[in-house]
């Protein structure tokens, strides 16, 4: 039985740039957070990130870490816009692919599928094809002959997910109401990355739930990471929830100095400065 | 006068006509955004259109006293957008004459004066349920003669796709001003109704393009005392809708 257990920094290390990253989670939540920190404590650059955005994107985006993004949105959830991703677009810092969220989803299916594309009735009559020119279309070999997106397969070099409890051979359990994409991410990856906020013994994983909330096979994860508030400050339900007040910190600190206090050190190192920053609030 | 018997106040209005987008709608998914749609379904749900479904904002389907019934996970809810099982109610950042909607961005796409949200399920949604919008502020800042990038279909560009764009239906457009569709022979924006105490003037003025007004523009309609009381007791007590469109 193979232990796939490491530490974040270990696991990124064997990341390399100019790789497509997918980063699981939706938009502020269950995102693998600190597998970010630790990728932003490398030199690791001019990355393909495949996204349903959030903070994640956002920081990379600041550390100019991303050549390329796809998705469908970033955003905060309880901050609607991202600033730090706001920013970078707006001055041009780096490619996009905006699809939309089905797009995003089937081309997700469509890799972890191996196969090329899949067919959605989403995008035709709007701008995603304007703005992507390299989306084909693909029409029904049947009487409807109708025309659809062929969503080009999204193949990652490498997934980054973070869920509530895994063993120590990758299997991923998350105890949340929302899978989001989390497995198509490790299916569509040629290896996944799974940090969690305990690694437990396998019998343990379905001591107290269903069978079901084992989401992520162990044969699609290279490492595991055990990452306590790992998600911080997205939410990682029903461990913690987002933390509120900090994520309103990130978004209304200019990035030089957010980096700066937060992002400086280990991942120790932050979870110190977050405690001293909540300590300084009245 | 108690707080039930108050006259009804813009907001109420906006929550009564946001309701009605889904009277009829039979046993299909409600997805609100933004506060008064979301006190409309809610609404729509303990009144006239009880077969409604909604969820909690997160991935569980509940009843109106929020009861779980069900589970709607993200993948699972972009299924029922495909299916066709869901009326959307989404937000406008532009909005042109044919239905066009932009929640992307503003100016040249390459490189965005204002960057957005991003497209979101606007093209999925708008190929396949009926779609309608909320806009908490009438202007021409909304109402654009051209919208900068298409995120929702409008009647415009589903023409030029017939058949793959077979399911496309906006409903109506819903404003703190009035309500309006696009029931005109080339499927542009008409008003249906004002909001008491607001003029046709008023709406052309703050609209950036040429808006179809009938001869005749009744009011929308007032709430009852009973979705009155449903929505200033029940739905609504800490005021919400108030903080949205203001009297």
């Amino acid at each position: 039985m193979s232990d796939k257990t490491t530490t974040a920094d270990e696991a990124v290390s064997r990341l390399a740039s100019g790789m497509t990253l997918g980063i699981g989670g939706w938009g502020s939540r269950r995102k693998p957070m600190a597998l970010v920190r630790a990728l932003l404590r490398t030199g690791i650059t001019d990355l393909t990130v495949v996204s349903y955005g959030g903070p994640d994107v956002g920081m990379l985006a600041a550390a100019g870490r991303i050549r390329r993004l796809v998705t469908a949105f970033v955003t905060l959830d309880s901050i609607p816009l991202e600033p730090h991703y706001r920013a970078a677009r707006e001055r041009g810092a780096f490619e996009l692919m905006e699809i939309d969220e089905a797009m995003f989803l089937w081309g997700l299916h469509a890799a972890a599928n191996r196969m090329p594309f899949l067919p959605v009735r989403a995008g035709i009559g709007s701008d995603v094809m304007r703005v992507n020119p390299a989306l084909r279309t693909v029409t029904s070999p049947y009487e409807d002959g109708e025309t659809f997106v062929a969503v080009p397969a999204l193949r990652m070099d490498a997934a980054l997910v973070h869920v509530n409890r895994a063993d120590r051979r990758g299997n991923g359990q998350y105890l949340g109401p929302d899978p989001y994409f989390d497995d198509l991410f490790c299916e569509a990856a040629d290896r996944a990355i799974v940090s969690c906020e305990r690694i437990v013994d396998t019998a343990e994983l379905t001591k107290d739930a269903a069978p079901q909330t084992l989401l992520v096979a162990r044969h699609t994860v290279a490492a595991v990471v055990e990452a306590p508030n790992g998600a911080h400050f997205t939410s990682c339900a029903p461990d913690h929830p987002r933390d509120e007040a900090f994520q309103q910190h990130y978004a209304s600190t200019p990035w030089a100095e957010f980096a700066d206090r937060f992002l400086a050190g280990d991942e120790q190192a932050y979870r110190s400065a977050v405690r001293a920053w909540h300590g300084e609030r009245p | 006068m108690t707080a039930s018997t108050a006259s009804p106040t813009r907001a109420e209005y906006c929550v009564i006509a946001c309701a009605e987008v889904w009277r009829g709608a039979g046993e299909i998914l409600a997805s609100p955004m933004g506060p008064i749609p979301s006190i409309g379904a809610r609404l729509a749900r303990r009144t006239f259109a009880p077969d409604l479904l909604l969820t909690d904002g997160e991935a569980t389907l509940v009843d109106a006293d929020g009861t779980p019934e069900g589970w709607l996970p993200y993948r699972r809810h972009l299924t029922w957008v495909t299916g066709g099982r869901r009326h959307v109610m989404m937000g406008a950042s532009q909005l042109d004459r044919q239905g066009n909607q932009n929640i992307s961005c503003i100016g040249d796409w390459a490189r965005p004066a204002r960057q957005l949200l991003g497209v979101r399920g606007a093209p999925v949604n708008t190929l396949n349920n009926p779609t309608s919008y909320w806009i908490p502020r009438h202007s021409r800042r909304v109402f654009v003669e051209r919208v900068d990038m298409v995120c929702g279909v409008g009647y415009d560009r589903a023409a030029e796709h017939p058949a793959t764009a077979r399911f496309h239906r906006l409903a109506r457009v819903v404003s703190d001003l009035g309500v309006f569709d696009f029931a005109t022979p080339d499927h542009s924006m008409r008003v249906v109704t004002l909001h008491p105490g607001v003029t046709a003037d008023q709406v052309r003025e703050a609209t950036g393009f040429e808006l179809t007004v009938p001869p005749e523009v009744p009011p929308t309609r007032t709430p009852t005392p009973e979705e009155l009381r449903l929505i200033r007791e029940v739905i609504d007590p800490a005021n919400v809708r108030d903080r949205e469109v203001r009297s």
